[in-house]
């Protein structure tokens, strides 16, 4: 029944599963090491959650020095390894195999060093994404990414994915504020690429590590990019008749030359379920709703705000409503930011990714309700406007296989219709196994083929992740 | 010596299987205005980027731009000008620093990641490339990204394109995204702080919530008698006003500071881009050092003990310039021991041929990294064809 396939396990890795048990056990203490199949249920797989593979064992290094010895031992004995932080990835990324080990880095869960004269932090990537940031909270500093998962995601699971978020249209996604990593390569080697300083010597490595999915090495620390606060910050709605107002909108702002820090799109699906869940205060009478954000003194504030008003009033805005209290700006963001899982209380979904030239955004919106009407589905826009990164998320019933089906040949038709405008496949949450085989649609034969050969470089015998982001070809699937 | 200029990707890569079947490697030349960065060329043909010209695609509501690499640098920024916008990372002109002559690319903006004084708030050319194509060293034609800027669909190989130097292959294409230009930008500067004070006044400036988009520092001497500690604001007129006279009240402690207009703001900080401080004398090695920021003034301290020499800081501290002897190893063996210490990378950027030949020009890597960098580059150019040993000896 399900469209996505998983390579064959490797039998005589699997008779072995006793043997590489115990030579993990003289490596980590025993409660490093998940090896019954209950606690083993808890990583059969990610926030993909139609598809899962009970993995061989799951080891939770707590040290770098830990994983090395980890990695090392799994390199010599052949077996495979699936990196994991906390398994809320939406491509599958860490979905395990059945003949090989996962290892996460959830212990190694410390921030190391906090240094606001440079700017940084230096962490243990087991750190949430949302632990970053309020660590320095109270001393005036943020780090920037924040995907809506930031409660339980982690940085390392932000640096295998670059992972982006709604702030990203100001402050850059994952790739752009990390400025140094501790890896462990597949043979338990332990190399540190950048530091505090800001570019890499020689070939930007850390630039080809961030976003490749745990088929590189195992980023264990990381030195991250922090900021101090603005002054203030303020989030507006403004709700329009129609997707494409809303749309026109976004462009005009743009081009009049301003660049919001935030500016996040729902259409009328997404309002009502967002707000029936949040009580943001969204208008449930508008076809779409942009929320943007400003940032800086009062009255700079004001004064970017009198601009964006004057240019969404030019595009027939019906509603224009204010943040005005630290209350009300945290519930807007809770529902934008809970999105995905407010849509989970009233029916499965899966949730798109693809991100298109921000021109394309009326033509593709309408394309992507008719697709999705032809399936004979309903389908909940909520997306990054500014930078044209949708997440369209198809509701369907995960108990009726038909249905699942007819899902995912709708997102399929929808990130090939991406593709096709100019845009790719995924802006932030990675290829994953979802996205795999739809590849070739982005790339070339040429193209893939020099990815996998620099993946080789790192990975020559394709230990790591070894079924995720390349199409499967010619290997054995069942 | 052969010289090649195709005219289209079609041409680059004949061009290429052409020199893979004759085993003769070659340099990439476009303006020509860098052609004494790197290593000395361990190649004697050269193909010439300077018919792979003009703008393929510019949408300026979607702050995106794509040209073919040899489009001169200046064909694009009055492209964006028209438009009231910018490449945000403000790439420097070597022409000031090596005395070349030429027009400078926007390929050799991508493949050298050059970033200026900007990049400590907006980041650097490799945070704004977006898209690349280029022809590897098998003659093979390779895309990656492409005109979106939220993109994580495989392996970022346009990230690993930028600052390759063009070791990796042929750019033909390349993509960046823009920013408006903002309306005004104006200068707070504080003299006569030496320099631990001036980079703990940078430090406060950077760690404030006033968005300095620049934040270099002077020493006495260098571009007049006072030393002048630099901090630049971009934005509407009424923010810059504001945030200046914040920024002034929040250093009082620092000296009573003094305002620079938009016009001299921009010579002043087009001056620290491009090094021009310390163009002459032209005999003298020059060095670029990145270390963390508030560690800069003690990684000068550590190689002034060693080595005479004239510098600036910039990036809050972080970028430190400097000019040196140019005999024996132009400093090599004191800078990098300096830098170690402290964490960071040293390039030289200037010196005689024979100097850049004989001492590591880019930051010598551990051996896991180095090997990791020689697997790289064979992946993309097996025959080491494509700028042989311009970064590193061998590969």
């Amino acid at each position: 029944m399900s469209a996505i396939r998983f390579p064959i396990p490797d039998a005589t890795i699997i008779d072995r599963r006793d043997a590489i048990i115990a030579g993990l056990s003289e490596l980590v203490p025993f409660d490093c090491l998940v090896v019954s199949e209950n606690e083993r249920r808890a990583y059969e797989t990610d926030a993909l959650t139609a598809y899962r593979r009970m993995p061989l064992a799951v080891v939770l290094p707590r040290t770098t020095e830990e994983v090395s010895a980890v990695m090392a031992f799994l390199h010599k004995s052949g077996v495979k390894v699936v990196a994991r932080g906390a398994g809320t990835g939406l491509a599958g990324g860490a979905i395990p195999l059945e003949d090989a080990v996962v290892v996460g880095i959830g212990k190694m869960n410390q921030i190391l060093k906090v240094d606001y004269p440079n700017r940084t932090i230096r962490v243990q990537t087991g750190v949430t994404n949302l632990g970053i940031s309020e660590a320095v909270m109270a001393d005036g500093f943020f780090y920037a990414p924040d995907p809506s998962s930031q409660l339980a995601c982690t940085i390392a699971g932000n640096i295998g994915m670059n992972s982006g978020g709604a702030h990203c249209l100001k402050y850059g996604v994952t790739t752009n504020n990390v400025l140094g990593v501790k890896m462990v390569l597949v043979d338990g080697t332990i190399v540190d690429i950048g530091g505090a300083h800001l570019d890499s010597a020689g070939l930007d490595l850390l630039g080809i590590v961030i976003g490749s999915e745990g088929q590189l090495g195992i980023v264990t620390e990381a030195t991250l990019r922090i900021l101090r606060s603005p002054e203030g910050a303020r989030p507006v709605l403004f709700g329009f008749e129609s997707s494409e107002a809303a749309g026109e909108c976004v462009k005009a702002i743009i081009g009049a030359g301003i660049i919001p820090v935030a500016m996040e799109f729902m259409d009328k699906l997404a309002i009502e379920i967002c707000e029936g869940f949040a009580h943001a205060g969204y208008p449930l009478d508008a076809g779409a709703l942009l929320i943007i954000e400003v940032e800086g003194s009062p009255d700079e504030i004001e004064a970017d705000l009198a601009r964006i008003v004057k240019i969404a009033q030019a595009h027939g805005v019906m509603t224009v409503k204010e943040s005005k209290s630290a209350m009300e700006t945290a519930a807007i963001w809770k529902g934008r930011k809970s999105a995905f899982g407010a849509t989970g209380r009233i029916a499965d979904y899966i949730c798109m990714d693809g991100t298109i030239p921000t021109g394309q955004l009326p033509l593709v919106l309408r394309r992507i309700d008719e697709i999705v009407a032809s399936f004979g589905l309903r389908v909940a826009n909520v997306f990054h406007a500014g930078d044209g990164n949708l997440h369209p998320l198809i509701l369907y019933n995960c108990n009726d296989p038909v249905e699942q089906e007819k899902a995912e040949r709708a997102g399929d038709e929808i990130l090939k219709l991406c593709v096709e405008v100019g845009g790719c496949l995924t802006g932030e949450h990675g290829v994953g196994i979802e996205k795999r085989e739809l590849m070739p649609y982005q790339f070339s034969r040429s193209d893939l083929d020099q990815q996998m050969r620099v993946r080789a470089v790192f990975d020559e015998g394709w230990l790591l992740n070894p079924s995720k982001v390349f199409p499967l070809d010619g290997r054995e699937a069942a | 010596m052969a010289h090649s200029a195709p005219a289209s990707e079609a041409e680059v890569t004949e061009a290429v299987i052409a020199a893979r079947s004759a085993r003769r490697p070659f340099v990439i030349r476009g303006g020509g205005t860098r052609a004494g960065l790197g290593r000395p060329p361990e190649a004697e043909d050269i193909l010439s980027t300077e018919k792979l010209r003009g703008i393929t695609l510019y949408e300026p509501a979607e702050l995106v731009i794509a040209a073919r690499s040899g489009t001169p640098l200046a064909e694009i920024e009055v492209q964006l000008a028209a438009h009231r916008q910018r490449l945000p990372f403000e790439p420097m002109d070597h022409r000031v620093l090596l005395g070349s002559e030429g027009s400078p690319t926007i390929g050799a903006v991508a493949a050298c990641n050059l970033s200026g004084p900007r990049r400590i708030q907006g980041g650097a050319a490799r945070d704004y490339l977006i898209g690349v194509k280029l022809i590897n060293g098998r003659g093979e034609s390779i895309k990656s990204g492409g005109r979106v800027t939220k993109n994580v669909t495989g392996l970022d190989l346009v990230k690993l394109s930028s600052g390759a130097h063009g070791t990796l292959g042929v750019l033909t294409e390349v993509t960046f995204k823009v920013l408006p230009t903002p309306e005004d930008l104006g200068t707070l500067i504080l003299l006569g702080l030496d320099d631990a004070g001036a980079i703990a006044a940078l430090c406060a400036a950077m760690t404030s919530p006033f968005q300095p988009t620049g934040a270099a520092h002077l020493p006495a001497g260098l571009a007049g008698d006072r030393a002048m500690t630099l901090i630049r604001i971009e934005g509407v007129a009424a923010s810059v006003a504001y945030r200046l006279d914040a920024l002034r009240t929040l250093l009082s402690s620092y000296g009573t500071g003094e305002l620079l207009d938009r016009d001299h703001s921009a010579k002043l900080w087009q001056d620290i881009r491009d090094c021009a401080f310390l163009a002459a004398p032209r005999e003298a090695a020059v060095w670029r050092i990145s270390v963390a920021p508030a560690e800069g003034a003690r990684v000068a301290d550590a190689i002034k003990s060693a080595l005479m020499m004239r510098y600036f800081y910039d990036w809050g501290g972080g970028l430190l310039w400097l000019a040196v002897d140019p005999d024996g190893d132009a400093g090599a063996a004191a800078i990098r021991q300096a830098v170690s210490r402290f964490g960071g990378h040293a390039t030289l950027i200037r010196a005689p041929a024979e100097t850049r030949s004989k001492t590591s020009v880019f930051q010598p890597l551990t051996e896991p990294l180095m090997k990791i960098t020689a697997g790289v580059k064979a992946s993309f150019d097996p025959d080491r064809l494509i700028n042989p040993g311009l970064m590193y000896a061998g590969i």
